[in-house]
């Protein structure tokens, strides 16, 4: 079709496409190599779901004008009918007309290894009348099993444009771009021949927003969750459903017969498989992996090396950074003229910043590990291996991944949560993910452990340091199955439990959808967290240099009188204390004090505990700022300054074995994390399971740290 | 030849069937999308390995289900 008046406005089109695969079928890899850095990562509205979308840009020439695409990465389903909320994002997005992510053009991906399963979804696709592209992806797996697919037949039978594509090594991309440039014809070819009664099918197309009879069929299985329907027209679809006595069951059932019958048709005329290998690399990697011991043995390896390498080989880029930022606020402090402003960038911003930024490497690395257990297809393995195990605990194998996830950051961990389709499982692992160690408590962690244990200390020749932050993730995950065991009891189940699930063939990761991962997370963390962070030292800094009433000058005044009555002692550590002590910050962990003193700690301690509550990776933040207060050469980084704190009365050191470890376990089990209250919020649809969450955790990190703190002591 | 009918729990680990019908109608439906429709051959790969769950080959890749699962599949069992 020509498009009129199209010279005077702007020769930049847009399209819009959507992207729709399986799990597994590299849908992910794609978009990636489609869309290289020109991604963001949003929301769909009303929902966490992670909305993924994409530009590119195609010039076909012949002065045609440049065409901008717009890609949305869909979540995996496999097939139309949501069982999850993820395919429920899917679907309305797919089936919605009014959904502003409609898209002009749906590309779906296949995995040609697995070519039939793969195909139900793409005839479904078809059957809504769209505009259907199909990327055939992992040609290689697919040579390697000695299949060969007939393009042109597929073509004829399906009458979609049909491309190959290799995510992995970009090829195929232009010519994807390309295809989705030209107009796309549309397919007339039915593969679900049985129909419902077309009485009732009638009826139902006068009130539905859309054409096509598939697609109206499809909302009338699934009307009760379609956002696209208003309540009244939704009431008037059930009096529907009664009058013809339909069973949304049984027909969907005899869809996917009828439709896999139809698939088994196009793919014997189609698809060829030559020899049938018996042992294949997956099957061999199989009997190690999923071994009865070296299964689970390789399983503790691996996540043993997984806490070491994050240790020792985030520790050298941690102290370049660490002495960087020494580097610059000893260079502020002495060349920056004195004043409110100098000291808020220093001791507020500068000090906040560097709580942040010190910690990169570490999420860096943490994400690059899961990055790849998953794109090895590592993870599906482990689920297999636990599910029995973890049912004793009311949960499911596939709580595995948000659990693992957990130790990474416990908002998409606890998202990831929905692929287990039972609720009683997927709220008790909700309920315990944010008990996992998540990197957010890594910094709190690594201060904490580098007070106490000597960076040399070995047992045996594991480094010590190492072995106690491995300690603190086994603390985390035992609690978090001993919670699950207690709320398999209290939880009433709803419906069967079910562990039906794909085990993808094993491939070697995609390094560089392991580096886009890095690169999102790196740059959700620096940017949301580090927000927060930044805010939350200006904050802290305001609160701790000022004081109520006069209070900071009447110190000011005593110590001017009494440095000139005795010369030559420093007094302005003692001064700075004081006025600390004196400031907001301090009248808030004073008043706190009697309610965490049983625990062990200070007000100092009281003012970190109070912020964290924003999110636990403040506690760094706040402590810099906090010891920055009064440091007029910022010469010492914050660990040295917090070594040295002696409390006051005693004269004892503040961060003894006791006090670390009680607040170590503290941190361990409270819920300090705003993000994870509302996203537990928005995954149960309601305040009260974040609140009976907040509630058990809180109650459980007060009982633990207090028996530590009083073993220990 | 098909010999007798089984459900897909009693498989030994290299024994293959045909799927025959579904005894739990919900169910069916997970089974039936992830390519388990009836007259399709199933192999038994895998046991984890406390017993449960199994893992089949169906329709040229590999998917695992619990036991439970597998009983409501019955099936045809093939000489092996």
């Amino acid at each position: 079709m020509e498009q009129r008046g199209s010279i005077e406005k702007s020769p930049l089109t847009t399209l819009k496409v959507a992207l729709v695969g399986n799990p597994n079928s590299g849908k992910s890899t794609l978009f990636n190599a489609l869309t290289g850095m020109n991604q963001r990562t949003g929301n769909f509205p009303g929902v966490t779901v992670d909305k993924k979308t994409g530009y590119a840009k195609h010039n076909p020439g012949k002065g045609a004008g440049l065409t901008e695409i717009q890609f949305i990465d869909l979540p995996g389903t496999y097939s139309l009918y949501p069982k999850s909320l993820d395919e429920q994002v899917t679907f309305d997005v797919l089936c919605d007309p009014a959904n502003g992510d409609y898209p002009d053009c749906t590309v779906v991906i296949a995995d040609a290894s697995n070519i039939k399963r793969n195909l139900f979804l793409v005839t479904q696709l078809i059957e809504l009348r769209r505009p259907v592209i199909l990327v055939l992806n992992m040609k290689d797996v697919m040579e390697q099993r000695g299949i060969t697919i007939n393009l042109e037949k597929l073509r004829s039978h399906l009458e979609i444009p049909i491309l190959y594509t290799n995510a992995r090594k970009k090829e195929g991309v232009d010519e994807l771009l390309k295809t989705l440039t030209e107009p796309v014809p549309l397919s007339s070819q039915i593969f679900f021949t049985k129909k419902p009664d077309p009485a009732l099918l009638e009826d139902l197309t006068q009130i539905l927003p859309v054409t096509g009879s598939y697609a109206v069929w499809q909302i009338l299985n699934n009307y009760k969750h379609y956002t696209g329907l208003k309540p009244e027209v939704k009431k008037r679809i059930e009096a529907l459903l009664k009058k013809y006595s339909f069973d949304p069951t049984a027909f969907q059932a005899n869809e996917s017969v009828v439709r896999f019958h139809s698939i088994g048709i196009i793919v014997a005329d189609s698809v060829e498989e030559k020899s049938k290998s018996s042992k294949t690399v997956t099957k061999r990697i199989d009997e190690v992996l999923t071994h009865h011991i070296w299964g689970y043995v390789i399983f503790l390896v691996v996540l043993f090396l997984l806490f070491q390498s994050i240790f020792f080989l985030a520790a050298y880029p941690m102290e370049w950074l660490e002495s960087l930022f020494v580097g610059i606020s000893k260079w502020s402090s002495a060349h920056l003229p004195t004043g409110e402003l100098s000291a808020l960038f220093v001791n507020g911003i500068l000090a906040g910043l560097s709580g942040v930024v010190v910690f990169v490497p570490q999420i860096a690395l943490l994400f690059a590990f899961i990055a790849i257990l998953e794109d090895t297809g590592y993870m599906a393995r482990v689920s297999f291996i636990m599910d029995k195990m973890m049912r004793k605990f009311g949960l499911n194998g596939k709580s595995v991944i948000p659990l693992i996830s957990g130790v990474a950051c416990a908002v998409p961990a606890i998202m990831s949560a929905r692929t287990i389709g039972n609720w009683k499982e997927r709220m008790i692992t909700i309920l315990v993910t944010p008990l996992m160690s998540c990197s957010a408590r890594l910094p709190v962690y690594t201060l904490l452990i580098s007070l106490v244990v000597p960076p040399d200390k070995k047992l045996i020749f594991f480094n010590m340091q190492g072995l106690i932050l491995m300690a603190m993730y086994l603390i985390g995950f035992t609690a978090a199955l001993f919670s699950a065991w207690i709320m398999k009891f209290i939880l009433k189940a709803k419906e069967k439990s079910y562990f039906i699930m794909e085990m993808p063939v094993y491939q070697t990761p995609k390094w560089s959808s392991v580096f886009y991962t890095i690169y999102e997370k790196v740059k959700v963390f620096l940017f949301e967290a580090g927000k927060v962070i930044v805010a939350i030292s200006v904050i802290l800094w305001m609160l701790s240099s000022h004081a109520p009433g006069k209070r900071m000058e009447e110190i000011d005044r005593k110590y001017a009188s009494s440095t000139h009555a005795m010369p030559g002692t420093d007094l302005e550590p003692k001064k700075a204390a004081e006025k600390l002590e004196a400031s907001y910050a301090g009248v808030i962990g004073k008043w706190i004090e009697p309610v965490i003193r049983p625990l062990g700690y200070d007000w100092k301690i009281g003012i970190s505990l109070i912020t964290s509550f924003a999110a636990r990776e403040v506690f760094v933040g706040t402590m810099a700022t906090i010891y920055s207060v009064g440091d007029k050469e910022n010469s010492r980084s914050i660990r040295e300054k917090m070594i040295d704190e002696k409390d006051p009365v005693t004269g004892k050191k503040v961060y003894s074995l006791a006090v670390a470890i009680s607040l170590m376990i503290f941190y361990a089990f409270a819920m300090q994390c705003m993000s994870t209250v509302a996203v537990v919020y928005r995954e149960t649809k309601s305040w009260k399971w974040p609140l009976i969450q907040f509630c058990y955790m809180g109650v459980l990190a007060y009982a633990a740290s207090f028996a530590v703190y009083h073993i220990l002591k | 030849m098909p010999l007798s009918a089984h459900n897909l729990s009693q498989l030994k680990i290299g024994q293959i069937g045909i799927i025959d019908s579904f005894t739990d109608p919900i169910m069916s439906l997970k089974l039936l999308e992830m390519g388990c429709t009836p007259g399709e051959r199933v192999q038994l790969v895998k046991v984890a390995p406390m017993g449960d769950p199994i893992a089949i080959t169906v329709s040229g890749y590999m998917l695992s289900l619990r036991k439970a699962e597998a009983s409501t599949v019955l099936i045809h069992l093939l000489a092996s």
